[in-house]
C-alpha cells in the first residue's frame, strides 16, 4: 500500500469490458511515480489517498471482474510524520 | 519481507470498512528482498503498537493478511515484528 495524491481523472469511451463503469484516477505516488487506480470510494482531485496493489485486494474491493491491480482503499484525513 | 523504519501514521475516515484491523503506519524501507523493486515508502497495518522511529519487519501479500487473521482483508502489507536490534554482516 502506498500514499499518493489524486492529480486527475481519466475518461475513455472505448474501454476493455473489465473497466466498464469504473472511475479511473491518476495518482502521483509519494516518492515518485504515477499510477492509474480504480476508485472505490469517490475520491477527487487533490485528495491524498492510500493505494493498494494486487489481485486479492482488487477481488475484495471493486470485484474480481475489474481489470486492474491498483485500487484506492482509503482517503487520508491526516498524516503524522517524524523521525 | 522488508526491514524499514516507521516514519509516520495515517488517519483515514473514508476507507474500506475492513481496514479497521490496526493502525496504519508509513514505513520507509531500508532493506528488502521482496518486492525486488525499490519503494520510496509503504503503508502497513500494525497490531504490535510500533512507534515513530521504530524499526519494523513488514511482510507483503497473503502472509500479511494471515497475520491479521483473515484472508478477506483488503490489505497488502502488515507489520510482523518490531525490531530490537539488527546486525549487518
Amino acid at each position: 500500500m502506498q500514499l499518493g495524491r489524486v492529480v486527475g481523472a481519466l475518461w475513455g469511451a472505448r474501454r476493455a469490458t473489465g473497466l466498464d463503469r469504473q472511475k479511473l484516477l491518476k495518482i502521483q505516488l509519494e516518492g515518485g511515480g504515477i499510477v492509474v487506480a480504480v476508485d472505490g470510494l469517490s475520491a477527487g482531485p487533490g485528495d491524498r489517498v492510500l493505494v493498494a496493489h494486487g489481485s486479492r485486494v482488487r477481488d475484495l474491493t471493486v470485484g474480481e471482474t475489474v481489470a486492474t491491480k491498483d485500487v484506492v482503499i482509503a482517503i487520508v484525513d491526516d498524516l503524522a510524520e517524524g523521525a | 519481507m522488508i526491514l524499514g523504519r516507521v516514519v509516520g501514521f495515517v488517519w483515514a475516515t473514508r476507507k474500506d470498512e475492513r481496514l479497521h484491523a490496526g493502525k496504519l503506519l508509513v514505513v520507509e524501507p531500508h532493506g528488502w528482498y521482496d518486492p525486488p523493486q525499490e519503494l520510496g515508502h509503504l503503508v502497513a497495518v500494525d497490531t504490535l503498537d510500533a512507534g515513530l522511529g521504530d524499526d519494523v519487519v513488514v511482510c507483503m501479500g497473503a502472509p500479511a493478511r494471515w497475520r491479521l487473521g483473515s484472508v478477506n482483508l483488503p490489505v497488502e502489507a502488515a507489520v510482523m515484528a518490531v525490531v530490537d536490534r539488527v546486525e549487518w554482516a
